[in-house]
């Protein structure tokens, strides 16, 4: 119970049930486990940049440069993931290290420049997605070992390994924000940089770790989606940062800071991912789907709005 | 013809008529809970009109009420002789009432004239007519005694001239009564007594105001007349010349206050804190003391002395250019607040919304901020051992929260300032500097705070009180530092200091 109070909008959520019960009596095929483990394989990607992103989005930060750290950590991955050439450890250390890298160097512009994270994490989007049309050389890199391609395209007694992975992440990051002491001091910077600060608290030691931590999600996303495509593709991961973004503030997060859990970004993810499932099963066009989802992330922004509103 | 004259004569009633504002039993309740239960209040043309009562007496859901800013359950509204029913802000603004608000609404980028004209323009076809604006702004500036050029861009104005730019406006807006919110909480003495004129002159001129204070002396300054209010409910109106002071903060705190400054006589230690030629340039220079096991030293000052400049240094908020800071006999350096606490100095900022708490965490979640690290060896939270420590201040410092859960935003100014003088000592600081410890809170709990400051004092903390007000410095410290100008002019004990000595060196 405390878990659903957590989410902090009875609204969102009741909506999701009016969906999954719609769906469900329209299309028998919804309910079903094996569309469940498609709808979770589906959005995994999208999860783990959102749970990303979430660190980013209480401090108050923002980071536009997801989809191209998973364009260019991909390619990097897949570079050192073709046959015969390294065991599969190499590309997924290769892939999170390029991930990380860029989210230090955000966190670096970040917090030396004071520069707003918005332009940072733009130009760095641009840089991101031009060094991953460099080092594929604009091509998309295939033939990658059978074992790298695992991590995507396996499974593990009938359960995909997206999905093993999704929840392991999940498990850490919520526990990383709730139960440890650099996840409340990530609220304290996004509630009062200020007062964070003159309570002993290294505010740019925060944003610097919430930015790496983004990054190297980034760069285990697009480890997963490289080896879900079975291909490196520089110009994977166009506007997954949206797709991330919205998702986290579907979940209850607040982009002034300060606000916002794991666990409803998992929801807000799931909310996506169904959503998604659905129409498709409606044979809705993809062109409506997009108008639905603009609807939905404005109606919950709306919904939270409200709900504080009478709290107040 | 007949309706022409009939409007001329209520005109003249209307304009005749000493009460412009009655208001008879008012009430307001939220979600069940009544905060304002049958009131009854009235105001004169060109009286001033202090509004009294605790944090959470009702004073500002009171004035919400007033200002269309929230609809009455029951009861009425009269102003200037019409009965007014559920009615919105600029509603009321075109009926005469304007408020000065504690925090100031204005855009900072626009010229002071652009401000008070802003929403109502002086245009033809829609294109502006800056120079009657402009010209307008003066001869309204003139009028009130303000000397700034309405060329002024808000953002580069202090806070007292940002509070005479929004009176200005008010006036602008041909306000009959002008509700002024803890009007003077950041002005120097100087810029109180201009606002006081200002209120003269106001008043002089048929302009009602409603005041709302908690600085005692002001009170009895200004107003003509004191209302009370406590838990919701109307308590009385008095003349202020009626009202001795002692029965008016009974009336307020609904019990006797033998003493508000509780002395307690305790030795006094070894130094614990000393400061040698402080300085930054154009803050400050020259400062020079030492604090001692169980002592309080008071600053005193006048705004813009350089007093909270030079807490904010040794608290390792700002920097300084010259000068060595002494703990226990050790020269130390405090490059950043985290050093600072490292050395045990506690700092309670003066701005406690900016730099004091964190307003989406929970009592829990702020008073152990500073000291989590310390609570737990790992990397984790120590669930049981914060909220032991949490629950302890709680029910030392006497906080008023449903539990320790609440959210800071929904605590009292009294209680959010205990919390966060609960975070500081819960990082356990041998030398504590208090920033204006009681600016914005009401009597009681200013009281509870007094007696708290003397209880680490007989533990032997080395305190540092910064206070505007006097009565406060006197009250409480061993010795009295004045500042004036960013240099220090006096260094006084407290028998031999007095108020004027403290004023005339605070000025020198």
């Amino acid at each position: 119970m405390q878990y659903i109070k957590n989410l902090k909008q009875y609204g969102i959520l009741i909506a999701f049930l009016v969906v999954c019960v719609t769906l469900s009596s329209i299309s028998p095929q919804f309910l079903t486990f094996s569309n469940w483990l498609i709808i979770f394989t589906q959005v995994s990607i999208n999860a783990l940049l959102a749970f990303g992103v979430t660190f980013v989005i209480i401090t108050g930060g923002i980071d536009l440069s997801i989809g191209s750290v998973v364009a260019v950590s991909g390619v990097a991955a897949a570079l050192l993931a073709r046959q015969d050439s390294y065991p599969v450890i190499v590309p997924i250390l290769g892939g999170l290290f390029v991930g990380l890298l860029f989210g230090l160097l955000n966190g670096l512009l970040i917090t030396k420049s004071k520069i707003a994270p918005f332009i940072v994490t733009l130009g760095v989007m641009t840089i991101g997605r031009g060094l991953a049309l460099i080092i594929s050389k604009g091509r998309p890199i295939s033939n990658l070992s059978e074992s790298f391609n695992f991590i995507g395209g396996g499974d593990i007694l009938g359960i995909p390994f997206p999905i093993i992975i999704l929840f392991i992440v999940f498990i850490i990051c919520s526990i990383v924000l709730k139960k440890t002491i650099f996840g409340r001091y990530v609220y304290a910077v996004g509630g009062n940089q200020q007062a964070a600060w003159a309570s002993g608290i290294n505010v740019n030691q925060v944003k610097m770790a919430v930015y790496a931590l983004c990054g190297l999600l980034s760069g285990l996303a697009g480890i997963l989606l490289t080896s879900r495509i079975t291909t490196g593709q520089p110009n994977a991961g166009m506007s997954f940062e949206l797709d991330a973004i919205a998702a986290a503030v579907i979940g209850g997060s607040s982009t002034s800071g300060g606000v916002g859990s794991i666990q409803g970004t998992l929801f807000g993810v799931i909310l996506i991912g169904v959503l998604n499932n659905g129409l498709d099963l409606l044979n809705v066009s993809s062109y409506y789907q997009q108008v639905v989802m603009g609807v939905i992330i404005i109606g919950a922004v709306l919904l939270d709005s409200w709900n504080q509103k009478i709290k107040d | 013809m007949l309706a022409g004259c009939k409007a001329l004569s209520a005109f003249f009633e209307y304009m005749s008529q000493k009460r412009i504002l009655e208001v008879q039993n008012l009430c307001k309740s939220f979600s069940g809970v009544k905060v304002l239960d049958n009131i009854t209040f009235n105001l004169e043309k060109g009286e001033v009109h202090a509004l009294m009562g605790e944090n959470g007496a009702g004073k500002s859901t009171f004035m919400k009420i007033l200002m269309g800013l929230l609809p009455a359950d029951s009861g009425e509204i009269i102003l200037g002789g019409e009965k007014i029913q559920h009615t919105h802000v600029h509603e009321m603004l075109k009926r005469g009432i304007s408020m000065i608000h504690q925090e100031i609404l204005m855009v900072p980028e626009l010229t002071i004239a652009q401000n008070i004209f802003l929403g109502k323009e002086i245009h033809r076809f829609s294109w502006l007519n800056e120079k009657d604006i402009y010209k307008k702004t003066r001869e309204l500036l003139k009028t009130l005694n303000i000397n700034i050029d309405a060329n002024t861009k808000m953002k580069h104005l202090s806070i007292a001239d940002k509070q005479m730019v929004e009176i200005a406006k008010a006036i602008s807006n041909n306000a009959k009564i002008i509700i002024m919110d803890e009007p003077t909480s950041a002005l120097s003495d100087k810029e109180v007594s201009t606002l006081f004129a200002i209120i003269k002159d106001l008043t002089s001129k048929g302009v009602a105001i409603i005041y709302i204070s908690h600085k005692m002396d002001e009170i009895y300054q200004i107003s003509d007349r004191i209302t009370v209010l406590r838990d919701g409910q109307y308590i009385a109106t008095k003349s202020a010349q009626e009202l001795p002071i002692k029965y008016l903060i009974s009336m307020m705190v609904g019990r006797e206050i033998e003493d508000i400054f509780p002395k307690t006589e305790h030795p006094i230690g070894e130094t614990i804190i000393k400061v040698t030629n402080l300085s930054q340039t154009g803050k400050f220079e020259n400062i020079n003391f030492e604090v001692k096991s169980g002592e309080i030293l008071g600053i005193a000052g006048l705004v813009g002395a350089g007093r909270t400049e030079v807490v904010r240094a040794i608290a390792g908020l700002d920097e300084f250019k010259e000068g060595e800071i002494f703990i226990n006999e050790e020269k130390v350096t405090v490059p950043s607040p985290k050093a600072a606490m490292k050395l045990g100095i506690g700092y309670v900022s003066e701005d406690r919304k900016a730099f004091g708490f964190i307003p989406q965490l929970s009592v829990k979640q702020n008073i152990t901020l500073s000291s989590l690290s310390s609570l737990s060896n790992s990397w984790f939270v120590s669930d049981t051992q914060e909220e032991a420590l949490a629950n302890q201040m709680k029910n030392n410092l006497k906080i008023k929260a449903s539990s320790i859960n609440q959210k800071l935003i929904y605590l009292s100014g009294g209680n959010q300032q205990k919390v966060v003088i609960a975070k500081v000592l819960s990082s356990s600081p041998q030398i504590i500097i208090l920033d204006e410890p009681t600016r914005g809170i009401d009597i009681g709990a200013k009281f509870e705070i007094y007696k708290l400051i003397n209880e680490l004092k007989s533990k032997g903390l080395a305190i540092i009180l910064i206070s505007s007000e006097l009565p406060e410095i006197f009250g409480m410290s061993d010795r009295i530092l004045v500042l004036s100008k960013g240099k220090q002019t006096a260094l006084l004990s407290r028998q031999e200091a007095t108020q004027e000595k403290v004023m005339q060196y605070a000025i020198h």
